[in-house]
């Protein structure tokens, strides 16, 4: 994010961390949470749905500050943020070789959806 | 930890499925619809009043907004077209300790039940209306509506509508309505908050959530559901308590919303009950 001025505490705010989970075959494609996304991390992946749509897919998932807004944009309850806990984002600073993990975090591939 | 990761790895299930009937879902609304975000705030709201939901019943009359109805595991009723609030209104009184919202929409509300809406609003009943204005009647097939913009082309107008539409929030107001919000899907963080200070505010409430319709209206207008979003991205101005009389919507003079009605009155049954039971007991 580009400050007009740096804030003065800077340094001391948190920035939560959410990982954002799709459900990939309630989605319609109507892009709200791809447009309306604060940190743009979201756009529509090339691949179809059950429906036909293309559902959105994670870009740069190390963006998200799970503020919820495409949890709450979306008309088909078919996206939401969890908050990534301490000990989670431990663990997967721990095993970040694991690439079936990275990837679902990142939100490549998720055999769940 | 390997528990820890198989933890993390399931994924979690959506935060409002236990107020989905999710067998029903995927919805019927179509692409680009805002129903379905108008009814996400609702449930939102449900959820953080911290009402019992044993309490909180649904009512819907016909419409495409309608069907939310049979989207909410909670007691719902879907009425025949515009009896929503009669029906209601007889929940309530039947059993007083339910929390009645009507979700439906501008035709059904405010055209063939716009009689009951008025008179509920009255008698100050004590139920959360929510009207899902879409600028048309969108499940028949974009038919001009009480609420289309004057010279929007529908379907029964295609050279643009000649008359002048209603403004609810006005409506409302003047017929006694205690609460009375209005808002776009966009503001969705602000409708749920609306949605659940009218649950838990005694009186009759009204909530007017604009939303796009892309397939019905926006197409006859050249209006995509993005451009409508960024419509009332660019075209809004957030006016807490204004006049209801001053907020028709009219995109080029920006369209007002906010909270424009909070007022204190008793409610039919408390005033029932002072007036007519005790008269019983005597």
């Amino acid at each position: 994010m580009e400050f007009w001025r740096v804030p003065l505490d800077v340094d001391e705010i948190q920035i939560t961390r959410g990982i954002v989970y799709i459900i990939e075959n309630r989605c319609k494609g109507c892009g709200y949470c791809i447009q309306f996304c604060p940190r743009q991390i979201l756009e529509f992946s090339p691949k179809f749905n059950q429906k036909g749509y293309h559902p959105p897919v994670v870009k740069n998932s190390d963006d998200c500050v799970n503020c919820h807004y495409c949890e709450i944009i979306c008309p088909e309850f078919a996206i939401y943020s969890v908050e990534v806990s301490d000990e989670l984002s431990d663990s997967y600073n721990e095993i970040g070789d694991d690439n079936e993990f990275n990837e679902e975090v990142n939100g490549k591939s998720n055999p769940h959806r | 930890m390997a528990d820890k990761l198989r933890a993390a790895k399931k994924q979690p299930d959506h935060p409002l499925d236990d107020l989905l009937r999710r067998d029903r879902i995927p919805h019927i609304w179509c692409p680009g619809c805002g129903i379905g975000t108008a009814f996400s705030s609702c449930l939102n709201a449900i959820k953080s009043s911290g009402l019992e939901r044993k309490n909180v019943v649904m009512v819907s009359g016909i419409g495409c907004s309608g069907r939310a109805a049979g989207y909410v595991n909670l007691d719902s009723f879907h009425t025949t077209h515009g009896r929503a609030i009669p029906f209601a209104t007889g929940l309530k009184l039947g059993n007083p300790d339910l929390n009645v919202i009507v979700f439906s929409g501008d035709g059904d509300l405010f055209a063939i039940g716009g009689n009951h809406l008025i008179h509920a609003a009255r008698r100050n009943m004590d139920m959360t209306v929510i009207c899902v204005n879409n600028l048309n009647y969108g499940m028949t097939g974009g038919q001009v509506a009480a609420t289309t913009p004057n010279m929007a082309k529908t379907t029964t107008t295609p050279r643009g509508n000649p008359e002048t539409p209603f403004n609810l929030p006005h409506i409302a107001y003047a017929a006694g309505a205690t609460f009375v919000a209005r808002w776009t899907i966009l503001n969705t963080r602000e409708i749920t908050k609306s949605i659940e200070e009218a649950l838990l505010k005694k009186g009759f409430s009204f909530i007017e959530v604009l939303s796009p319709c892309p397939i019905n209206y926006g197409r006859r207008n050249k209006e995509s559901s993005q451009d409508t979003l960024k419509l009332y991205q660019e075209k809004t101005i957030i006016k807490n308590g204004a006049h209801p009389s001053e907020i028709d919507i009219d995109p080029e003079k920006g369209i007002i919303l906010g909270k424009f009605v909070d007022l204190q009155q008793p409610t039919y049954i408390e005033k029932y009950d002072k007036i007519c039971r005790s008269l019983m007991n005597h």
